[in-house]
């Protein structure tokens, strides 16, 4: 199951090309671009890993495809996505996330429906 | 410059058939450029320096001409750019540095046109697979931009075989070769011993297209840019402390540690500190405009290098 999640979800993957112009709009608003990756796509599951620090002083998106590569050499069968924090007062928040890596083959997750049994409802996908 | 690369173009022109009649605005190329503007600012602000400045314009010429033949479809594989700037203390290897910047960010050669500096430490790490990382972070900020290496031949100690900084080497000859359009690499240092760490590094030698060397500033440099310098900081010098400055940097040229560019703008910053304590000595009545921008020759006068020699 395709997981859908973040910006750009519902198009084809975007190439790397794509990757970087979308990284270079993000420094050019001034953004913190950072990378993390996880095992459980979920979307209950709000904590991905990050893959290093953000990254506050980086001035080009060809910095930041260096760490987006690292991560899916070290990660090839995990999510991993781009996230660009805007630090602006008043706002910090992200304001751009999306996934530029996933698994090989993707299982998804399912709900289970538990009612008069034990446990919270919802439980990871086979 | 112009007259330099002009007939350039025509032959290339007759090389690709197709193209052979089209013929292409040079001079609108190198207006909308604006590398006219850095390097007439490289000629106006920076004292001497002929053979560096020449090289630049060459590279400059190099690039454009590069970026004309891409427009017609000539072959044009990126150029090599990593360079090695080397030269005695104060020869103005990391101001020409950050004025390449801005030249191969306006040829489009970089496409941010910062320049970082760093030393050994900041590339190599203490312990064992701290240097990676660090290496790592740092290529990452110059990504874009230029990374200057300030001093590079301590990332190579060859009395310690186990030294990281050969780690750090490396990951850099690895970037500078895979990445050649992400960053341009400047290594920096003095001459003789940057011969000596190209020898032990043959691979950091062959990948670096552009060996430039600073030559030490003449004695009337040193008195232009002793002008240039006071002359950005709002001060004049009175015509007795203009013919003690001359003086000054003649003996100083002749005694040990002379930095060039470097020493000069120490002693300015020590005679600016004399003249401020002769104005405030004097205290009472009113000081004019002329006076406090002032410096007189018993400011130069006082200096150690003339009371040494007397």
């Amino acid at each position: 199951m395709r997981v859908t999640q973040g910006t750009f979800s519902f198009l084809p993957d975007l190439t790397d090309e794509q990757i970087a112009a979308q990284i270079e709009y993000c420094l050019a608003n001034g953004w913190a671009v950072s990378v993390e990756y996880t095992d459980d796509p979920h979307p209950r599951n709000t904590y991905w890993e990050m893959f290093g620090t953000p990254m506050f002083d980086i001035r080009d998106a060809a910095g930041i495809m260096t760490e987006v590569n690292a991560c899916r050499e070290t990660f090839p069968n995990h999510y991993i996505k781009v996230n660009a924090f805007d630090s602006t007062r008043g706002r910090e928040s992200l304001r751009l996330s999306f996934i530029v890596g996933r698994p090989g083959a993707e299982p998804g997750f399912s709900l289970v429906r538990a009612e008069g049994r034990r446990g919270s409802g919802i439980e990871p996908g086979p | 410059m112009n007259a330099r690369v002009d007939h350039v173009p025509s032959r290339d022109g007759e090389n690709a058939a197709p193209t052979a009649e089209e013929s292409y605005d040079l001079e609108a190329v190198y207006r909308d450029s604006h590398v006219g503007e850095v390097l007439e600012s490289l000629d106006r602000e920076l004292v001497g320096l002929a053979p560096v400045k020449s090289r630049i314009r060459d590279i400059a010429a190099l690039l454009l001409i590069d970026k004309l033949r891409r427009g017609v479809g000539l072959s044009s594989g990126p150029p090599a750019l990593h360079m090695s700037f080397t030269g005695n203390p104060g020869t103005g290897k990391t101001t020409v540095a950050m004025r390449m910047a801005e030249i191969l960010h306006r040829l489009g050669y970089v496409r941010k046109g910062h320049l970082v500096a760093v030393t050994r430490d900041d590339l190599v790490g203490q312990y064992i697979g701290h240097t990676a990382p660090k290496t790592r972070e740092v290529l990452k900020r110059a990504m874009g931009g230029v990374l200057f290496i300030d001093e590079a031949y301590y990332l190579y100690r060859p009395e310690n075989e186990r030294d990281y900084g050969q780690e750090a080497i490396e990951i850099l000859l690895q970037v500078m070769e895979n990445q050649r359009d992400d960053l341009v690499v400047i290594l920096a240092g003095y001459r003789d011993r940057m011969e000596t760490f190209f020898r032990s590094n043959p691979g950091m030698s062959s990948r670096i297209a552009h060996h430039i060397d600073f030559p030490d500033y003449t004695a009337e440099e040193l008195v232009a840019i002793a002008r240039l310098m006071l002359q950005q900081m709002q001060y004049r010098l009175s015509e007795p402390a203009h013919e003690a400055l001359r003086e000054y940097i003649e003996k100083r040229r002749a005694q040990p540690h002379f930095a060039n560019a470097r020493s000069v703008r120490n002693a300015l910053d020590r005679a600016r500190l004399r003249q401020a304590s002769r104005l405030f000595e004097r205290k009472g009545g009113s000081i004019c405009r002329q006076e406090l921008e002032t410096i007189e020759e018993p400011d130069i006068r006082a200096s150690r290098v003339f009371s040494a020699n007397a």
